[in-house]
């Protein structure tokens, strides 16, 4: 198998690129990405915990250290209505939201996909009303989770920063054309300083290159039709032809983030395994609480349990091969989901690793925890808890639990 | 039907196209292709002359809303079925009454 998993190691001495140290909030971070790139277009509508992207974003703009036509919009729908055609018209386009943003935005987000636009979004974590709450969790962007656009998850400001780079290339691959949708945690990464290291602006110019629109609405030598009506006899080919174009993405994913490894020494694959090789048991996480995870394995490790853990970075195309495969031989693992789809079994991390893991051979036993809802705190007791549940289902002490466990509600 | 213009871009049989063919992004690849495009599907009824009665006054012609009314040398000569929707507005302007609506389907 390629190799589709990066793994802990002691950071690169030698890159082809200068690291500029930094301390910088997760946001400022992907302001700063978006400096870098200098997109054609950005228009946006501010949401906490996203704000602060734009607002610096904007100062950039204001100062003149930026060529981006930014469109001061009234909302989210109008925002991603104006990259939309932005973007058909043959511009390189960025925009950043939140929560009720992304919820706004909703009827445009299958048009972006569908009409092969390779717009690039943060989507700053953040819980969705009611009741209203500003903290993080992800169901948010879980709710976009099939509308075609690649979506991808950080867990640092280190990921956030690369991510952002890393998505305008994948989303304007030839093979891909499509909307790429990048998350952090807000508040958790958004807000709080962290120590990273950017490249400098010619390096990530030359790393994402100059946009050259496939087709263009402004291209007039050679007109076409964008956004035309498909009556049955043309939609269903048209959505087959999204899903191969997104099931396609994964290869991108990789290249992108291994050349962008190359670069910077920071490699990425589709998700990151954590101690997970020699491990009986294992947590699957998404975006910070990885780095909380990685904590509790370390401890748990140090008293001789073999527990580990695999970070999801990409969630769309979702990696069911590959997970499957990096999870076989484990006795138990729980999925930990930031996000409840109610009324389903489990949250949607746990039912994509349950259904990948199906028709495998090996296949361990899956349990699904939802946590941290409206940004309730998950500290380390929590996901000591769910290895205490593992090893007592590893061990038959304990039957393997069906139905999904609400970590940290009280009761 | 007015004469189509030559296109570089080969729409036949386009219905039958799979997902692998059908282009990018459901864009139209040219412009100028509306008449290949046959509307005439929707029709429940459809409009027939009687030509002994015409006058080629040509109201129907500058009332039809789909330039379907088929027109040479200032005569009227019938209708354009690939793209006459059926609407009746024809009919109902037609001074002496040359244009009948016709159920769809009623010669099978």
């Amino acid at each position: 198998m390629a190799k589709v998993a990066t793994k802990p190691k002691a950071p690169a001495k030698k890159t082809k690129a200068k690291a500029i140290t930094v301390a910088m909030t997760g946001n400022a971070g992907c302001a700063l990405a978006m400096k870098q790139i200098n997109p054609d277009v950005v228009a946006a509508y501010p949401i906490t915990p996203q704000t602060t992207i734009v607002e610096e974003f904007a100062t950039y703009v204001a100062n003149g250290v930026v060529d981006t036509e930014y469109v001061n919009v009234e909302s989210e729908h109008s925002a991603m209505s104006a990259c939309i055609g932005a973007s058909a018209a043959g511009a390189r386009v960025m925009t950043t939201t939140s929560s009720q943003g992304l919820a706004l935005m909703w009827e445009e987000l299958s048009i972006a996909s569908a009409m092969r636009l390779p717009i690039v979004m943060h989507n700053v974590n953040r819980t969705l009303s009611g009741p209203i709450n500003i903290h993080c969790d992800h169901s948010d962007s879980m709710g976009a989770r099939d509308m075609g656009w690649v979506q991808m998850f950080g867990e640092t400001a280190q990921e956030a920063y690369d991510n952002t780079i890393i998505a305008v290339r994948i989303a304007e691959h030839e093979k891909v054309l499509l909307p790429v949708m990048i998350m952090h945690d807000g508040f958790i990464t958004s807000h709080a300083i962290d120590r990273f290291d950017v490249l400098e602006d010619d390096v990530v110019k030359e790393f994402v290159g100059e946009y050259e629109p496939k087709q263009a609405l402004l291209n007039v030598d050679d007109p076409k039709t964008f956004g035309p009506f498909a009556m049955p006899a043309y939609y269903f080919e048209q959505r087959r032809q999204l899903r191969a174009a997104l099931d396609g993405a994964k290869d991108i994913v990789l290249k992108v983030s291994k050349e962008y490894g190359k670069l910077t020494g920071r490699s990425y694959g589709l998700f990151e395994e954590y101690r997970l090789d020699d491990a009986h048991i294992a947590v699957v996480v998404m975006g910070s609480t990885a780095g909380t995870a990685k904590y509790v394995v370390d401890q748990a490790r140090a008293k001789g349990m073999k527990v580990g853990m695999l970070k999801v970075r990409l969630f769309r195309p979702f990696p069911s091969a590959e997970i499957a495969e990096a999870l076989s031989h484990l006795k138990a693992v729980a999925v930990m989901d930031r996000a409840d789809s109610i009324g389903a079994l489990g949250g949607p991390v746990y039912m994509e690793v349950k259904a990948a893991l199906y028709n495998s051979k090996k296949r361990p036993h899956v349990q699904g925890y939802v946590y941290g809802l409206g940004g309730r705190d998950t500290g380390p007791d929590q996901i000591e808890t769910v290895f205490d549940d593992l090893k007592k289902v590893a061990r038959g002490v304990e039957s393997p639990r069906e139905q999904v466990t609400f970590l940290g509600v009280k009761e | 039907m007015a004469e189509k213009t030559k296109m570089k871009w080969n729409i036949k049989d386009i219905e039958n196209w799979g997902w692998k063919k059908v282009p990018m992004g459901a864009t139209i690849q040219e412009a100028g292709n509306a008449a290949y495009y046959k509307t005439g599907g929707w029709r429940t009824e459809k409009p027939v002359v009687d030509k002994e009665k015409c006058t080629n006054c040509l109201i129907c012609w500058i009332n039809c809303p789909d330039a379907s009314i088929m027109v040479n040398d200032t005569k009227m000569e019938g209708f354009d079925y690939d793209h006459c929707k059926g609407c009746g507005i024809c009919a109902k302007v037609c001074p002496p009454k040359a244009i009948e609506m016709q159920p769809e389907g009623g010669e099978d």
